[in-house]
């Protein structure tokens, strides 16, 4: 097993590597003689050569840009809040809700996304039920309006038919300073809706174990220190999830910069390649237009951006105490785990484990 | 919440008397009414915004087409119509259906196989670089997904067997995040036990087998459940490993409806069947299995 597990992770990195600094065209093996080595010039095509693969590849992190500048803040909240909506102690079929909360996060994005491109039809239930509110929606899918310049114009900001010169004149990596602030497209907004729906509740079950494991005696005291609510949720609550919340955001931007299923069912980058991602990008340059190096040079950059962006994330969250308090806590944990003897105390560790792994 | 706001107000102690006052608020601090009301107001809402998408495809499966689009809100269909189901039997679902049922029963069992035998080896039995060997697992479950596409591609096509029903599951069947999850788990078990398997005469395999492997029945179900949720919703992997429709998975070939794999138009009723169907199964081990995929959403956190 060791050796599949070489052959289809290890060994394809390396693969690809070689084919992303090469001349393969997808015949035939990319390690025979008439392949040739041509160093970064894909990198280099995607980074700093004036063309349209460096246009498409700047569209592309602009849209995902918006995407989990959107996405992330708001997955994380409503994760949250349903955590602590389904976490009250009075609540009767507390377990429906969170089944039916966490539901969607286990059906496959392809029957989740047709089930979308359904409701967001021109005429599709969420228009009728916002017609129902006198508002009359947009033509979902279909619409490459950014949302940022939506609200300039609607706040008599800018004009959309004719926006200001000195954003449009000034041109960084191929795109005018007015296409770079578009916002996200409201297609775009669309997938942006759907994919906060699906992850919430896997993200309120991490909240949900963390709220959990809050030791009453802590808030009690509080309480008895004339703390109100609001004060002990700030103070108690949220400092005790804090690796949850570190936890929850890290997954969330490695998970949106990989965005790829919902774009490859619904848009295929359309309308007017504002729902492109990089991802989606990095497939179709390689399956669709055959330029395997090229897909691969993007892959291997997508890859360093969520790497750079996760280790940029934990140094500006880092907290100084942090490691102390853990290494301590985990001892009490262990503790506490040898003086239990039900079966379940092991299924529980696994969790908490893996969790604690990941967040050290 | 700005109902909560008076009732407050009014428990709220005077400042000389906080310390008794606050104490036995504390002791008998109810949830007032007024606030379980706006509990379960949030609490519908977020069910309601849950739930009904759902309910639109089941119903709008049995719509007509027409229906579908002029009346996308109405909870029963009229006509009632099984239309989009025979449309659906004459396509290639069947074959779909069936070849995802194959790969994702062979991909199952395999990783529970695979990643129990790899976790215990990484657990308990001592050979030359078996850090090494955790640091690269740990380095792998890093990589992200998508990023891997082609290079998984690359491997397939080099091994010639792209296009066949191997590319469909060889590359899943043994997946690093289960074997971290079993090396957690066997690392739990106490060696005590095994040591007594040993002076009993059973060797390093036949007490993996016998004696360590049952022990592990809810890493084992945690894999299995988590075996299955994947490879039946994996979508890229069957995206990059075959472009013949009688290989294709549901994923892959139900993603192909929308984009024209009809015909003219996009029939609603059909592609709500599709998903419908394709849930059904995810469904059903969802109600059964529940308690373990709420665990294999943490174990999975970390995957990323």
């Amino acid at each position: 097993m060791i050796v599949i597990l070489g052959l289809f992770l290890v060994g394809p990195i390396v693969m690809a590597l070689w084919v992303s600094v090469s001349d393969w065209t997808g015949r035939g093996s990319p390690f025979s003689g008439n392949v040739d080595f041509v160093g970064l010039k894909h990198y280099r095509d995607m980074l700093a050569t004036e063309g349209l693969a460096r246009q498409d590849f700047m569209i592309s992190l602009r849209n995902t840009f918006y995407y989990v500048l959107g996405v992330v803040p708001v997955q994380t909240v409503l994760a949250l809040l349903l955590a602590v909506i389904v976490n009250q102690k009075f609540l009767k079929g507390r377990t429906f809700f969170r089944t039916a909360f966490y539901f969607p996060s286990v059906v496959s994005s392809v029957a989740i996304s047709l089930v979308f491109l359904f409701l967001f039809t021109g005429t599709g239930a969420v228009n009728r039920f916002l017609g129902l509110l006198g508002i009359s929606g947009p033509n979902w899918f279909a619409d490459a309006r950014g949302v940022l310049h939506l609200i300039g114009d609607g706040i008599g900001l800018w004009n959309m038919g004719s926006p200001p010169a000195f954003l449009t004149d000034t041109r960084v990596m191929n795109l005018s300073l007015w296409e770079w602030f578009s916002g996200p497209s409201v297609a775009m907004s669309a997938i942006m809706l759907q994919v906060v729906w699906t992850t919430a509740g896997t993200f309120m079950l991490m909240f949900l174990a963390a709220l959990q494991d809050l030791p009453a005696e802590v808030d009690e005291a509080a309480m008895v220190d004339g703390a109100n609510k609001w004060q002990r949720f700030m103070n108690v609550t949220i400092p005790h999830l804090r690796p949850t919340i570190l936890l929850v955001i890290t997954l969330g931007i490695i998970g949106t910069w990989q965005v790829f299923d919902q774009v490859y069912v619904m848009t295929s980058g359309a309308p007017a390649k504002t729902t492109l991602t990089p991802a989606y990008l990095s497939y179709s340059t390689a399956f669709n237009q055959l330029n395997f190096p090229r897909g691969a040079a993007m892959a291997f950059l997508l890859f360093l951006l969520i790497f750079a962006l996760t280790q940029l994330q934990r140094w500006l969250l880092r907290d100084k105490d942090e490691v102390a308090r853990r290494r301590a806590e985990r001892q009490q944990r262990r503790q506490r785990r040898q003086g239990r003897t039900t079966t379940t105390a092991g299924e529980a560790a696994i969790a908490r484990t893996t969790v604690e792994e990941a967040q050290s | 919440m700005s109902d909560t706001t008076p009732v407050t107000a009014t428990t709220r102690p005077p400042a000389q008397a906080r310390h008794t006052e606050a104490s036995a608020k504390a002791v008998g601090e109810r949830d007032t009414p007024v606030k379980k009301i706006l509990i379960y107001g949030a609490l519908i809402i977020f069910a309601i915004i849950y739930i009904y998408p759902f309910i639109i495809q089941l119903v709008t499966a049995f719509k007509t087409d027409g229906d579908a689009v002029g009346n996308p809100l109405s909870l029963v269909p009229d006509p009632f119509s099984t239309a989009a189901w025979e449309r659906l039997r004459e396509t290639q679902f069947p074959r779909w259906f069936l070849n995802s049922v194959v790969v994702t029963l062979i991909v199952t069992v395999s990783r529970v196989l695979f990643c129990s035998m790899a976790g215990y080896a990484l657990a308990r039995l001592k050979f030359f670089g078996r850090d090494a060997v955790f640091t690269a697992l740990l380095a792998v479950m890093s990589v992200p997904a998508i990023v891997l596409l082609i290079p998984k591609f690359l491997v397939i096509n080099y091994l010639g067997i792209y296009n066949s029903y191997p590319a469909l599951f060889v590359p899943l069947m043994v997946d690093a995040a289960g074997v971290f999850i079993m090396k957690q788990f066997f690392e739990q078990i106490p060696p005590s036990i095994e040591e007594a398997a040993r002076i009993d005469g059973a060797g390093p395999f036949r007490t993996f087998w016998s004696v360590v492997l049952p022990m592990a029945r809810p890493a084992l179900i945690t894999i299995t459940i988590l075996s299955f949720q994947g490879s039946w919703n994996e979508l890229g992997h069957f995206i990059i490993a075959t472009n013949d429709q009688d290989l294709y998975t549901l994923t892959r070939g139900v993603a192909g409806l929308t984009s024209g794999g009809l015909g003219a138009g996009r029939q609603f009723p059909i592609t709500m069947m599709a998903g419908l169907l394709m849930t059904i199964p995810t469904a059903l081990v969802f109600i059964i299995f529940q308690r373990y995929f709420t665990q294999g959403a943490n174990v999975g956190a970390e995957k990323g």
